[in-house]
């Protein structure tokens, strides 16, 4: 690749503490508070996109299999979006927002003023590795911190590419990209920053949050879950069929923290919900969805194992009703749909992240709140499929999820008006939009006062007479208030 | 300690049950806690006022002005906004602006965001306000419909009694509880899973507490503290003519002998008195006291304290202080003031006396604290429209008026949509004239959309890496 970034022998604890030293001392000289370096940061990040479309669809295509349509659309459009979002945006974001005063202050004026954290740091995945990298980072700029960016090493090719691309086009006394995996990820776990933005596992994220609480930082954790699909029955049986294959397999094969992970329904109804799978499924992967090319194939051999091991448990083996067929040279395992599987299967008991979907099976559709709610973890998104009122007013009260959408799945990602983040195992914090602004700003409240009336009130010797006025000031009353300072007691 | 933990185990698993039968989301009960805090508050005043006096020797007009009145304040807003802060609000805004916004296809989504409930969450308290900082994130955690347990802190007995055995007798016991103890309870109460923890206290404790939270990937608020700076700014006179009329304020305020007054709380105990002493007592720091510096151990009590130029290095200049003691830094410019505050950590407030326009604008945008004050102190506290919280050292997270609410909630993103209209280039096989439609439709450009699909538009160099 010719790629010129100088890949230091070992990223250690002292290679951390440089980076962050030059860019707090970056930040301190107000470079990243400056609107036009804002801007033209964004700007970058746009050309970035632009100019190197077709490398980056090469890189998804060599790290994941990622059809070219998946790249251009979930990675690059959608974040392309975020910048021009943020470029018309940003100068109304920046602006303080005034806060009414009450009798309390009086005479006062107040307002809420955004400020960058400073430093932070930016921890990306390697499902999405381009949109997860500079999503997080696009927020970041615009709320003017110094930001260092660590990819997934699990998708090399585009770590590789993102490391270049930022080092050619962005301003790196400010912005710098650490490449690595443990030892690396260690070491800038180590360092004090303002901020951490981590998207990824459950696991690494305590790890995360417990190196953050050394240094008090607040953190954002993006994580997953297993996101259910409930489906009724009196539906547009194919458009549902379609919308759910589209935010499974059509989602990088499965592997995205809002995929579908399962599918509950009734009994009476499944039948017709798997032929219908099984028509659109062929319809859109043809007859041997192995060799298509329009799936992501399975990350890596560690993944694959974890996967063929969910499907070879003796509970569920049975169960399968499609697919099944795999390819371990390829890393290819096709669309798998598994019908009335076990709740204490494995499958049913760690998010899926892969092409299986199994079907949990009820009598009534009503009872697929409890089986969602019984997994005792509030996933990253849930999703219903109904045209009865009344059962979507239920799953809005009862279903707890970072997001919640009836009748799609995952377009709730594209509505930037709408906060993007988990509740529980699934995470904490929120971007997308001005979400993503305010996940990296830090809002001062500001209260000014003039010298003009002093409440004598407030001030010792402490009376009765200062104690009856504070209580009627507090009350609000203004009759309350003349009485008291003409020392009238109540009748 | 095993028995304590398994009762404990026990008694939050009957809490999470009930939270989980819905009761604590309805309107009615959070309006009954709410008017239970009220009555409890009325009822119980003399006592409260009695409790405070016996734990910190506070009076009861300060007791009224920091405590029991912003309680009350905060209660009559929790009240009046119930309503609007648990409605989806965003509705319609998310509406509007999907509709304009939104990608083509899903123009025909509705977007709201629900405010919900975290669950069961634990609140701990400390010794200075203690039933301030007590019921102020307890009202927040209940306006937002959770199930709270709360503990007060051991150093404010008198409260924390209070709070345990007269409470409970105005709230449902079911899902608010209140449990006594030090920093073994605290541990055990740590172990457990939370769905949000509240602290109040020190960066030391706080450390502890988020590293505990980090186990479950529970969501923290931590209230901290820090050096908070009050920067003078000349005015119209010099800076020891200042501290002239600081001694005269003080002698108004406190009389010639402020230990009789019973207007200055005592330090709250020996650990702490002796701390503050060794302040004090370090040589080096001594001679910079130009007024006060009277001590008596028997009654905890410490003068109000005036110290100009002790050394930098100096225990009262490195830690927070958190007694009657200001030390006053003298600086050649007044600018100079934003590096010294700068060269500590970021404070939970910071504030400005000045006229000098200029002077506040590089104050508000080269310092960063919780909050920023020109020319007042502590009166933040009371404006409900700000949010009340620190940064880096001095916290995490924000609390008061609506601010308490949000605190205590997950804001659910609920979109939905129609069977009606699918956009058949959203689905596989791929090929380049679906690509082309995802594209204008993401550009928002409808007509580019229409050409395409007619056929009208000439697909741009496509690459082929298949």
């Amino acid at each position: 690749m010719g790629s010129e970034v100088e890949k230091k022998a070992v990223f250690d604890t002292e290679a951390a503490k440089v980076v962050v030293k030059e860019l707090r001392e970056s930040f301190a000289a107000g470079k990243t508070k400056s609107y036009e370096w804002r801007v033209s940061q964004l700007k970058a990040i746009l050309k970035m996109m632009e100019e190197n479309e077709p490398q980056i669809v090469a890189a998804l295509r060599e790290d994941l299999s990622k059809p070219e349509l998946e790249s251009s659309i979930y990675e690059i459009a959608m974040l392309k979006n975020a910048c021009k979002l943020a470029l018309k945006e940003m100068k109304h974001w920046i602006l303080p927002e005034k806060a009414k005063t009450s009798l309390t202050t009086f005479p006062s004026s107040a307002e809420i003023v955004s400020e960058p954290f400073g430093v932070v740091l930016v921890i990306s995945a390697w499902n999405y590795p381009f949109l997860l990298s500079l999503d997080p980072v696009v927020g970041a700029i615009a709320a003017g911190n110094a930001i260092v960016l660590k990819p997934s090493e699990i998708a090399p090719a585009s770590s590789s590419l993102l490391a270049k691309l930022v080092e050619t086009y962005m301003d790196n006394s400010c912005i710098k990209v650490v490449e690595g995996g443990v030892t690396e990820t260690s070491a800038l776990l180590e360092q004090k920053w303002d901020k951490i933005f981590y998207t990824g596992n459950g696991r690494i994220a305590r790890i995360v949050m417990a190196a953050a609480a050394k240094h008090l930082t607040p953190v954002v954790l993006e994580l997953g879950g297993k996101s259910p699909v409930i489906v009724d029955s009196d539906i547009n049986l194919q458009v549902a069929t379609r919308r759910i294959i589209a935010g499974k397999w059509g989602c990088n094969n499965g592997q995205a923290c809002i995929s579908p992970d399962y599918v509950v329904t009734t009994k009476d109804y499944a039948p017709k919900l798997v032929d219908s799978f099984k028509r659109e499924l062929e319809r859109f992967y043809g007859k041997n969805p192995v060799e298509s090319n329009d799936l992501s194939r399975i990350v890596n051999s560690n993944h694959f194992a974890r996967l063929s091991k969910l499907l070879d448990e003796d509970k569920v083996s049975g169960k399968i009703v499609h697919g099944g067929e795999r390819d371990k040279t390829n890393l290819k395992i096709s669309p798998t749909i598994l019908l009335d599987v076990p709740q204490d299967s494995l499958i049913m008991n760690e998010e899926i992240f892969g092409p299986l979907l199994p079907i949990i099976l009820v009598d009534k559709v009503e009872d697929s709140f409890d089986v969602v709610n019984s997994t005792g973890t509030k996933p990253l998104a849930a999703y219903l499929f109904t045209n009865d009122k009344k059962l979507k007013e239920k799953f809005v009260a009862t279903v707890s999820a970072g997001g919640l959408v009836v009748n799609d799945t995952t377009v709730h990602l594209a509505v930037h008006t709408l906060p993007f983040g988990g509740v529980g195992e699934s995470g904490m914090g929120a971007y997308h939009g001005k979400f993503s602004f305010d996940a990296f700003s830090h809002k001062k409240a500001v209260l000014y006062r003039g010298f003009g009336a002093d409440a004598f009130v407030r001030y010792p010797p402490y009376t009765n007479g200062k104690l009856r006025l504070l209580r009627a000031l507090v009350n609000g009353g203004l009759l309350d208030i003349i009485r008291a300072i003409f020392g009238w007691s109540k009748a | 300690m095993e028995e304590i933990k398994d009762n404990l185990e026990r008694e939050l698993l009957v809490m999470r049950e009930y939270f989980r039968s819905g009761r604590t989301k309805e309107a009615d009960w959070r309006r009954a806690q709410l008017k239970g805090l009220q009555v409890f508050l009325k009822e119980n005043e003399v006592d409260i006022f009695k409790a405070l006096n016996q734990d910190l020797g506070k009076h009861y007009v300060e007791a009224f002005r920091d405590e029991v009145g912003l309680l009350r304040k905060s209660l009559n807003l929790a009240l009046s906004d119930l309503k609007k802060w648990m409605s989806s609000k965003e509705r319609l805004l998310a509406v509007v602006g999907a509709l304009a916004k939104l990608p083509i296809m899903a123009v025909l989504s509705y977007a709201e965001v629900v405010p919900e409930p975290l669950g069961l969450v634990l609140v701990i308290s400390t010794w200075n306000f203690p039933l301030a900082l007590s019921l102020e994130p307890m009202i927040g955690a209940i306006a937002a419909g959770n199930a709270v347990v709360l503990k007060p802190s051991e150093l404010a007995p008198a409260i924390s009694s209070l709070l345990v055995n007269t409470l409970p007798n105005y709230l449902d016991n079911k899902a608010i509880k209140i449990i006594e103890g030090g920093p073994a309870i605290g541990e055990k109460l740590l172990q457990q899973k939370w769905d949000k923890i509240f602290f109040t206290g020190s960066g030391k404790v706080g450390r502890i507490i988020m590293s505990a939270a980090a186990n479950h990937l529970t969501p923290v608020t931590l209230e901290l503290g820090g050096k908070c700076p009050a920067v003078l700014d000349s005015l119209s006179w010099s800076w020891d003519k200042e501290v002239e009329l600081m001694k005269v304020m003080i002698k108004k305020m406190y009389g010639d002998n402020p230990k009789e007054l019973h207007s200055v709380a005592r330090i709250i105990n020996k650990h702490h008195f002796q701390r503050l002493k060794n302040m004090l007592t370090d040589p080096m720091v001594e001679k910079s006291i130009i007024f006060g510096g009277s001590m008596d151990e028997d009654s905890l009590f410490i003068e109000p304290t005036i110290l100009v130029d002790p050394p930098l290095e100096s225990a009262i200049m490195t830690e927070e202080i958190f007694g009657p003691l200001l030390p006053i830094i003298t600086l050649d410019n007044i600018e100079d003031s934003i590096d010294f505050i700068n060269s500590k950590s970021k404070p939970l407030a910071i504030y400005a006396f000045t006229k000098n326009e200029k002077f506040r604008k590089r104050m508000l945008s080269e310092t960063s604290s919780g909050s920023l004050v020109f020319n007042d102190a502590i009166i933040q506290f009371a404006a409900d429209t700000l949010p009340f919280g620190g940064i880096g050292e001095s916290g995490v997270g924000k609390y008061h008026g609506k601010f308490s609410f949000d605190t205590f909630s997950h804001y659910k993103a609920v979109a939905r949509r129609s069977f009606l209209t699918d956009f058949w280039f959203r689905f596989p096989p791929w090929n380049n004239q679906k690509l082309e439609l995802f594209e204008t439709a993401y550009n928002y450009d409808y007509i580019g959309m229409l050409l395409v699909i007619l056929g009208l538009k000439r697909s741009r160099m496509r690459f082929d890496v298949n």
